[in-house]
């Protein structure tokens, strides 16, 4: 038996080779530069091969790093709050009342905004709510207006949306997962132990459904926070997000040490609130069904 | 076992019917089924038991016709607030709650104190043999206590009627055979109504007052276990409840108390009125049929026997308590099978030689 699983064991390593080399190095080699990278030295368009921790005492000391940081943040809880509460219904709706034959088209249309590219659908929330975007011109035509509104784009509620639109399919495809993997015996057992459905839905449902949520808050909070294109394009550069201070570091200002810090410090604080945040939910992770 | 007739409905069905699109599911079941009565819905995949025992609990409404539940009648009363509860038959234990929690799920709205609560549900898992396994995670459970939990949970709520779907299909048979004789002790002990839903007939013949056998949205007999297995009402009944011998038979005569056939191998036999039930629709012709234990075979020194008959052994087969026989009697073609009980003593015949078959009329039933 323990030969067998040695040889089962060795196979098994020699299939999935090709994909961990390949992701080895195109994910450890390029963190562990950045990692190099943030405690060496800057000299003016080169880098020195010298350790030091200067970089990080001066992230940590910019107060626009920690505006930033905090705005990042916020941003990215924003948008995870509003995907998630709106992929909530979808993906009940989804599973619960969509019959089962339909349900492979469905998740077939949530997944078509993916046909085109990100930067694509964000140009587009650029030219519905720009200047003379669709919205403006809109409410123009019918006479609601006189002059274009401006505070639709360029700000964080713009940041917001976009970002929503962009992450509801991954917020929407997790909770569906779980809500599926719920056994409908349960909802009818929480009706016939005397619970109205909205009860059922609180008791029953709602904490069976944890898991994907979990999944949805991780899976948008985290890319959300490095967002790039939205606070250039939708921002306007006004509103500078994490992605936006590490490439004005690494580019525009020619300091990849200081880039590479912030990166760095960024990735770390987002593991830690990932690992808070799970730890926070554990009870709800333990369910097996 | 005979259960009294004077007991109050707790359950009535009247003209029930339902349909899923062209589906018949439900063709107008008239029921009642007895205050304290254990009773059960027997019937092959696909009969509509499960559907008219979900209709009672109030998961799927009826097209026509009327259920009361004790004199009440239940259309328009959601299953959350019916006087029953349900042992579903994957169990439905809440897998993110505790065995407790489990249990005292639907005591929340319940105005005790939740110490009076707590040890209402020490004392329903103390009921069904669980003591101690409140604080347990309900996913650590094997299946015999899932099930139990099933029960604890549906009990503490102190229902009129408990409806068990198929609540014993997902256990092993030695488990399932101790649950049935537990099911039966508790049933007496709580004196709740409980409706079953099986399609295994010996649990139905263990457990039940009462059987409604269920063919195709229809009742085919409703009937207490003596009489379902004895005198069944229809060839379909009596190849669906146990096993019994068909032989194609001739009816040669027929008086207001029983009914004259030429059964082969026995001779001209006068089965009783009360033995005469009805043949399936495509059957050839009238058959008479026996239980493989309503016969006798008699050593070769045994004394002569009141109706004797005589053929050859055909197989053995050997099941340790038994062993059953094919046996071809002298003027059939046939075999029919006949169940010998191992006693001490008994020598267990062998293929091929000749045996003598010793018989009761009573044991023929005529399907015609």
């Amino acid at each position: 038996m323990a030969t067998r699983n040695a040889a089962e064991a060795a196979q098994g390593l020699r299939l999935v080779a090709p994909p961990l080399t390949y992701a080895v190095v195109m994910l450890a080699i390029p963190l562990l530069t950045i990692l190099a990278y943030s405690f060496f030295k800057d000299g003016y368009l080169t880098v020195i091969r010298e350790f030091t921790l200067e970089n990080y005492r001066a992230v940590w000391a910019d107060p626009i790093f920690h505006k930033i940081m905090t705005r990042s943040l916020l941003v990215a809880a924003l948008v995870t709050l509003v995907t998630v509460l709106l992929a909530f219904p979808v993906a009940y709706f989804l599973s619960f009342v969509v019959p089962p034959s339909h349900k492979a088209l469905w998740i077939f249309l949530i997944t078509i905004p993916f046909w085109t590219s990100y930067l694509i659908r964000v140009f587009l929330w650029k030219v519905i709510l720009g200047y003379n975007g669709v919205v403006n011109s809109g409410l123009k035509s019918i006479g609601l207006i006189d002059q274009p509104l401006s505070f639709l784009l360029y700000n964080t509620s713009s940041i917001v949306m976009t970002l929503a639109h962009a992450y509801a399919p991954f917020a929407i495809l997790p909770i569906y997962v779980a809500l599926e993997k719920i056994d409908r015996s349960l909802l009818e057992a929480g009706r016939d132990l005397g619970e109205s459905r909205a009860m059922t839905f609180w008791r029953v449902t709602l904490p069976l459904a944890m898991p994907g949520v979990l999944a949805a808050v991780l899976i948008v909070f985290i890319p959300t926070i490095g967002d790039y294109v939205t606070p250039t394009l939708i921002g306007g550069g006004k509103i500078p997000m994490i992605a936006n201070m590490i490439q004005s570091q690494m580019l525009d200002q020619d300091n990849r040490p200081m880039g590479s810090a912030l990166a760095v410090t960024a990735m770390l604080i987002v593991a830690v609130l990932s690992v808070l945040f799970l730890l926070l939910n554990r009870r709800f992770l333990r369910v097996r069904q | 076992m005979t259960f009294s007739a004077d007991r109050k409905p707790m359950i009535e069905c009247r003209q029930v019917h339902k349909h899923y699109g062209d589906y018949h599911a439900l063709r107008g079941i008239d029921l009642t089924i007895r205050a304290g009565e254990f009773f059960s819905l027997l019937g092959p995949s696909g009969c509509g038991k499960t559907t008219l025992l979900r209709t009672i609990a109030g998961f799927e409404e009826i097209s026509s016709g009327v259920v009361l539940v004790d004199g009440k009648d239940m259309s328009n009363v959601p299953a959350n607030v019916r006087p029953t509860n349900m042992v579903f038959q994957s169990y439905a234990i809440f897998p993110h709650l505790t065995v407790a929690q489990n249990v005292g799920f639907g005591l929340r709205r319940d105005p005790r104190s939740s110490a009076e609560k707590a040890r209402a549900v020490e004392e329903a898992l103390e009921m069904v043999g669980l003591k101690g396994y409140g604080k347990r995670a309900a996913h650590a459970l094997s299946g015999g206590q899932r099930q139990r939990v099933a029960l604890a949970r549906a009990l503490i709520l102190k229902p009129k009627v408990l409806l068990l779907d198929e609540p014993l299909s997902a256990l092993d048979r030695k488990m399932r055979e101790q649950m049935q004789v537990e099911l039966i002790k508790l049933q007496r002990q709580v004196g709740i109504t409980f409706v079953l839903v099986t399609h295994d007939q010996e649990e139905a013949l263990v457990m039940s007052d009462r059987i409604a056998v269920m063919f195709e949205g229809e009742i085919a007999q409703l009937a207490h276990p003596e009489a379902l297995y004895a005198r069944p009402a229809s060839r379909r009944v009596a190849d669906f409840i146990g096993l019994m011998n068909f032989l194609p038979v001739s009816i040669t005569g027929e008086s207001d108390a029983a009914v004259t056939a030429d059964v082969p191998g026995f001779g001209r036999v006068d089965i009783p009125m009360s033995n005469v039930s009805r043949a399936n629709p495509g059957d050839s012709g009238p058959s008479a049929g026996f239980r493989p234990e309503a016969m006798t075979l008699l050593g070769v020194n045994a004394p002569p026997a009141e109706r004797e008959t005589g053929g050859v052994i055909d197989e053995v087969v050997y099941y340790g308590d038994m062993t059953y026989y094919d046996v071809r009697l002298d003027g059939s073609d046939r075999p029919v099978r006949i169940s010998m009980r191992n006693v001490f003593g008994r020598d267990i015949a062998d293929v091929g030689t000749r045996t003598r078959v010793s018989w009761a009329p009573g044991s023929l039933v005529l399907f015609r």
